[in-house]
């Protein structure tokens, strides 16, 4: 079971490593937009502190979601999928593996580049750390949970404004407490409460979230 | 509806090629029979977990094009628990010499070959094969013909889908016509 785990982390390491636009285009998407704040809005520091949470917040979700689309969409039309649900091995096992993989190539560098963003945004050097924690536990929380909105759409042939629609609603909680937190840190407050809850709505979506991707996919698979 | 009243039963050391028109449904029952197409009336009995006894080679081969023919290879290995040498398969298969050339470089004939290859690994007892001659070419055609002669002498199960003929004692399931499957 757990040779399998490595060889299908292995092999989606791999898959994402030769064709790194997939990797590229989320970390890029989220520079450009937050990048595009201080053109569009003000230059002046107190109004992008204050905007500052939301606005990365914002692209960061955004930058995850479009990273997404094309999730499983590549093994579907390569027949890889099938190979997966036929396989002696219960699905979650390659299925977990290969959010793990997604996250470590697009998740994690949204969460390294964040607090250049924030410092960007003018917000004070001593929340770049609250603002760099918050991403690093919403954002596998967003992976997965999307993760479950492309395993159901992987079969339709535009399923990325449906992928949006069932899972933009599914996000609300993880960006108000994500920003949330950068903004409790803004005032000065503690803030361990607020990424206890970032921690447990991510405990909640990695213990199921991977079981509901498999059974997605069976289910697109089965149509 | 696709078919109805259809009902066979196949042992051990059988070849089964499954014919039709376009559309009549070759794909969707071998995809109901491997458990991947869920929508069906009526039963699909296996005498043991199908599961570790299978080899499933679907319409498009589960090739990606990232990966060369030989990791792509041994990941399916992985996930079938399916044992042997991954090179001298591929060799079995013509493709020496291409093991570690990414599969996108590859023509389609070459990708195919690629999944073929696990026929030359390590048997499982049931081969479930949607249009497994398909791009191949005349010299492929002959060694996969022999390769599932060999196999269903050993006693392997044999199901495909194909409009070539495997020797004189396969069996045929014919799909379509007026009256459903017959």
């Amino acid at each position: 079971m757990s040779r399998v785990w490595w060889a299908a982390l292995r092999r989606e390491l791999t898959l994402i490593w030769r064709a790194p636009a997939d990797m590229v285009q989320p970390l890029f998407f989220f520079v450009v937009v937050v990048s595009l704040f201080p053109l569009g809005l003000s230059p002046k520091p107190e109004l992008l502190a204050l905007v500052a949470p939301g606005a990365v917040w914002v692209a960061a979700l955004l930058a995850v979601m479009l990273s997404l689309d094309g999730l499983f969409r590549r093994d579907q039309e390569s027949g890889a999928l099938d190979q997966m649900l036929t396989a002696p091995v219960l699905s979650v096992v390659p299925v977990s593996a290969k959010l793990l993989a997604h996250w470590l190539l697009t998740g994690l560098p949204l969460a390294l580049v964040a607090p250049l963003l924030g410092y960007m945004m003018q917000l004070p050097v001593a929340v770049l750390g609250t603002l760099m924690m918050s991403v690093l536990l919403g954002t596998p929380t967003l992976t997965v949970v999307g993760a479950i909105g492309a395993a159901l759409t992987v079969g339709l042939n535009r399923g990325g404004i449906l992928l949006a629609v069932l899972v933009l609603p599914l996000y609300i909680p993880v960006l108000v407490f994500g920003a949330g937190v950068v903004r409790t840190a803004q005032d000065g407050l503690p803030t361990d409460g607020l990424l206890a809850v970032l921690g447990a709505i991510l405990a909640l979506a990695l213990s199921l979230g991977p079981l509901a991707v498999a059974l997605g996919l069976r289910i697109s698979a089965g149509d | 509806m696709l078919f109805r009243e259809l009902a066979f039963s196949a042992a051990d050391g059988e070849v089964w090629q499954i014919t039709g028109a376009n559309g009549a449904g070759k794909t969707t029952l071998l995809r109901i029979l491997v458990g991947l197409h869920g929508f069906f009336e009526g039963e699909v009995h296996w005498r043991q977990p199908l599961a570790p006894s299978l080899l499933y080679l679907g319409h498009q081969p589960g090739v990606r094009e990232e990966l060369s023919a030989r990791e792509n290879l041994r990941y399916s290995q992985a996930l079938s628990g399916q044992g042997g040498d991954p090179d001298a398969a591929l060799d079995a298969v013509g493709l020496y010499g291409f093991e570690d050339v990414p599969a996108g470089r590859l023509s389609a004939g070459q990708k195919r070959r690629i999944a073929l290859a696990r026929l030359w690994l390590d048997p499982k007892p049931v081969w479930v094969l949607d249009e497994p001659f398909t791009a191949i070419d005349q010299d492929g055609v002959t060694r996969l013909d022999a390769r599932l002669r060999q196999a269903a002498a050993a006693g392997t199960l044999v199901l495909y889908t194909s409009h070539h003929r495997v020797g004189d004692d396969v069996r045929r399931l014919h799909l379509g016509g007026a009256g459903g499957a017959r």
